[in-house]
């Protein structure tokens, strides 16, 4: 198939552009945080003076960095491996049994999309609040309350996307592990998920964005011990002056780690996406 | 999405032997393969047997519908309850003393002639305008980008993790820093167009424009939202296109399809059913979008800018009354529903058709 001259330069046009607008907010991060603070005071620049690490140093002493750095990370990692761990068992039920209610699921996954979270957020802030007078479970204000809360947001779509890797897992290996006298469970931690290791990765760094990237919950379930990044990097912002290159330098720390798992992963995320959508 | 899923349940106790590789074989009915000849022990197979089939599934997945329950359904009921409470602070420490008005919270806040009631529809009005270009624009760049990428060419797997990196991206990060590029002084984009091109002087903020307050904030928010979502579009129908099969390109171009007729005859068609799901997803996270306004405004968005999701955290939070808040909120579910009912009705019936 031969590319045309017209097309050659519309996808010249078309693919500069884009790159262009995702990279410009991405460069302004990168390079403000390598700025020293005079620069981001005054007019924008696009080349920094000289190049200083400060920022680095500095942000963790304007803000408590630090404690909200290790409340996401416990936060996100439980959720993450909860919702992990309850998905592998829902998806293994809904990929190799018939059952009443398991057309329900695609449906369930879809509408779980369409509920405002503000919706939730009001009742559920008035419920922790009151389980917590009630029966002293503290759910309000605690990093337990969030570890529940977030691995309810990724669980839909992390079951949705480990039904279709698991489809895709022949079930010939599935009735050769029975025909041995393996039991379903046994079947599903022999053969099941050694073969789905991928997916499962790629579900749990999922699962671990979700709960890193919540702003709306975190903003009302949290107080200043169990501050997550999502409220406490806005924190920089409500100081008496704005130190522009620390909150890049913050923001880009706390990227990192998510954006460098997101694309590693990537081939995993489409293999999913394709699996889940083409139902 | 007619899903093969569901059919009529079996009659009970009848071991159906399903071909090899037919989607809903049953595990355990395959036959073990040396019988025991001890009736106690067959009888204890076998129930073990349909315990396996029978019981096991719902198991699997209880934890996991549990926690939707506690977590979702549970909550979404009270705040329905709340919806018909006078729910006010002065009734939070103890709902049992809060009077029940019941759709007076209703009419209270959709009665669009008080002042309450019309910013409601403002911030309805600004909501449905901003979905339907964030949508627009979001859905075009993904599409342009899969469908550009889709070709071998140096460089495209390069391109192709930069375009998904504002989607792996924190929101809160790439908010704050978007912030920082509309800071009127400071900022990138007022460098750019006043600095450096020499446009945009004379508006709100005198020879360099606000973006963060007044009606320049709406397009700030635009902005942001759709650098925030195009990417998740464009790995969708990246996904969706690598199920096209390349036979249809091979015919296209021995009948001589150009470009355009390529796209418009087989790209396009090919990915409707992804088209359908994902501009639904797109339209429900971008109507419900609280994050985005929440963070590059720092908590209360101007009110050109003032979605609904975020009118209704303020109305709720800044003066505690829960009852007209949960009113607005299960108002919104109706709305959203119905538009999702209609929309799945429409294009269903269009696929059924086509």
């Amino acid at each position: 198939m031969r590319e045309g001259r017209g097309e050659q330069i519309a996808r010249w046009i078309v693919l500069t552009f884009l790159a262009a607008f995702v990279l410009t907010p991405l460069y302004v991060m990168v390079s403000s945080a390598l700025k020293p603070l005079q620069d981001v005071q005054d007019n924008f620049t696009w080349i920094p003076s000289s190049l200083t690490f400060q920022a680095f140093i500095d942000m963790w002493s304007t803000v408590p960095l630090g404690q909200y750095l290790m409340n996401s990370l416990i936060v996100s990692s439980a959720a993450a491996l909860f919702s992990v761990a309850i998905a592998v068992f829902a998806a293994f039920a809904i990929s190799r049994y018939r059952f009443r209610g398991r057309g329900l699921f695609s449906v369930a996954v879809l509408s779980t999309q369409m509920f405002p979270g503000i919706l939730f957020l009001l009742p559920l802030f008035l419920i922790y609040v009151n389980l917590g007078t009630a029966t002293g479970i503290e759910l309000y204000q605690t990093r337990l309350g969030l570890v529940i809360t977030y691995l309810t947001f990724s669980l839909p779509f992390s079951i949705w996307m480990l039904v279709g890797y698991f489809d895709s897992i022949p079930r010939g290996l599935d009735e050769a592990a029975q025909v041995d006298g393996a039991s379903p469970l046994r079947t599903l931690f022999t053969v099941i998920l050694p073969t789905a290791v991928p997916g499962i990765v790629a579900v749990t760094v999922y699962a671990f964005m979700t709960a890193w990237g919540e702003v709306l919950f975190a903003s009302i379930m949290t107080d200043e011990s169990s501050r997550t990044l999502a409220v406490g990097l806005q924190a920089y912002s409500t100081q008496f002056q704005v130190y522009w290159n620390q909150v890049m330098a913050a923001s880009l720390v706390v990227s990192v780690p998510v954006v460098a798992g997101f694309l590693a992963l990537q081939r995993y995320f489409v293999a999913g996406l394709t699996a889940g959508a083409v139902k | 999405m007619n899903s093969p899923y569901g059919g009529p349940p079996r009659p009970r106790g009848v071991a159906v032997v399903q071909p090899r590789h037919s989607a809903d074989v049953r595990p355990l009915a395959v036959e073990q393969p040396e019988p025991p000849r001890d009736p106690r022990s067959v009888a204890r197979i076998r129930r073990r047997r349909r315990f396996h089939t029978r019981q096991l599934p719902y198991l699997l997945i209880l934890p996991a519908v549990g926690l939707e329950i506690v977590i979702h359904v549970v909550p979404i009921l009270v705040g329905m309850w709340m919806s018909l409470l006078e729910l006010t602070q002065f009734h939070i420490q103890d709902w049992s003393t809060a009077p029940f008005v019941g759709l007076g919270n209703y009419t209270a806040t959709l009665d669009f002639t008080s002042a309450a009631g019309k910013d409601l529809l403002h911030s309805f009005g600004i909501t449905i305008v901003y979905t339907t270009l964030s949508v627009f624009l979001s859905w075009l760049f993904g599409t342009a980008a899969a469908v550009f990428l889709q070709r071998p060419f140096r460089g495209r797997a390069l391109l192709r993790t930069l375009f998904l990196t504002p989607y792996a991206l924190p929101v809160y990060a790439a908010v704050i820093t978007w912030g920082f590029l509309f800071q009127r002084d400071t900022g990138l984009v007022n460098h750019v167009l006043v600095d450096q091109l020499g446009i945009g002087a004379g508006g709100d903020g005198g020879d360099r424009p606000f973006w963060l307050i007044g009606s320049n904030s709406f397009w700030a928010l635009l902005v942001v939202s759709v650098w925030r979502m195009w990417p998740f579009a464009f790995l969708c129908l990246m996904a969706g296109l690598q199920n096209v099969p390349a036979e249809l390109y091979e015919a296209a171009a021995i009948d001589g399809a150009g470009f355009w007729r390529r796209l418009t005859s087989v790209t396009l068609p090919a990915l409707r059913p992804v088209n359908q799901v994902l501009l639904l997803v797109l339209f429900l996270w971008t109507f419900n979008d609280f994050n985005t306004p929440y963070v590059l405004f720092g908590g209360s968005a101007p009110r050109e800018a003032d979605l609904i999701s975020i009118h209704i955290y303020n109305n709720s939070f800044s003066t505690w009354d829960f009852g007209t808040g949960s009113a607005m909120s299960v108002a919104l579910l109706l709305f959203l529903l119905l538009v999702t009912a209609v929309y799945l009705m429409l294009t269903n019936r269009r696929r059924d058709h086509a």
